[in-house]
């Protein structure tokens, strides 16, 4: 477990089909993620878009498509909270979002991970604070429970 | 979620990019591993056991002291250093933001997919 990433899982009473027709039609990511889109999502290209979120429409939406691997997965690299437009958030590092999808008995299920924070893969890191017992270590559990919630 | 919030999250992560960099080594990481334990420690008793000098030992010191990882106080003639967990309570709050960003978004999806097979 590393300090790094978020991750959720959640069930979705839908086929996969129509899941993933949420996730990679830009006009239906649009509708729910709150975005209007320029364009569709291809793999390698830039995609862009103004927020529609009340209260942030002045925010740009800008992703790079990894990878459209139909009904399994959706991946693009991102600057998370990206809301201040005087900022230049491209020397920053980008963080990856992950959308898997796994058939369930009742429809869908999705994995959602967001990794990249520290840049820096922190499970030897943290195993060096755990060997001491002193206060931090419980500040180091609360991050770490922090991964493991659910969505 | 507040625009101040938002503002402030955005704050908090240009903090702790440094925080992280200033954690990815293990020098750093082994001198932060002795502080942690709430005790503040001389140069000296920090450079025991190490194959480093105390020249090595107080510029990855200083390195921490930048990021407000650690903080040094003089204590007669040597300086004291001491660790403080409010930069990784940082990190720590800011991808908490994050993370219910994405339950509120993925609360939207659950709703437009479930609204949607019905019809």
């Amino acid at each position: 477990m590393t300090i790094d990433r978020i991750e959720k899982r959640i069930e979705l009473k839908a086929l996969v089909s129509g899941v993933w027709r949420a996730l990679t039609d830009y006009r239906e990511f649009g509708e729910w993620f709150r975005v209007k889109l320029d364009g569709p999502f291809v793999p390698g290209q830039i995609s862009r878009g103004q927020i529609t979120y009340p209260g942030y429409e002045h925010v740009r939406w800008e992703a790079v498509v990894q990878k459209m691997e139909p009904e399994r997965l959706f991946s693009f690299t991102w600057h998370p909270y990206s809301v201040d437009p005087k900022m230049d958030y491209s020397q920053e590092a980008p963080t990856l979002v992950e959308f898997r999808l796994e058939k369930t008995a009742s429809g869908t299920l999705l994995l959602l991970t967001e990794s990249g924070f520290d840049q820096i893969a922190s499970d030897r890191r943290l195993e060096a604070f755990r060997m001491n017992d002193g206060g931090w270590a419980q500040q180091m559990k609360s991050i770490e429970s922090y991964v493991s919630q659910r969505s | 979620m507040s625009r101040k919030g938002r503002s402030s999250a955005t704050a908090k992560r240009q903090a702790f990019a440094p925080v992280f960099a200033a954690l990815g080594d293990e020098t750093r990481l082994a001198l932060v591993a002795k502080l942690c334990g709430g005790q503040p420690r001389s140069i000296s008793a920090l450079t025991e056991g190490s194959k480093l000098t105390r020249q090595a030992i107080t510029k990855h010191l200083r390195v921490l002291e930048k990021v407000e990882i650690v903080h040094s106080a003089r204590s007669g003639r040597e300086s004291r250093f001491e660790f403080d967990p409010e930069p990784i309570e940082e990190i720590k709050k800011y991808l908490d933001l994050v993370s219910e960003q994405w339950d509120q978004a993925l609360a939207r999806l659950k709703s437009f997919v479930e609204v949607e097979r019905l019809e």
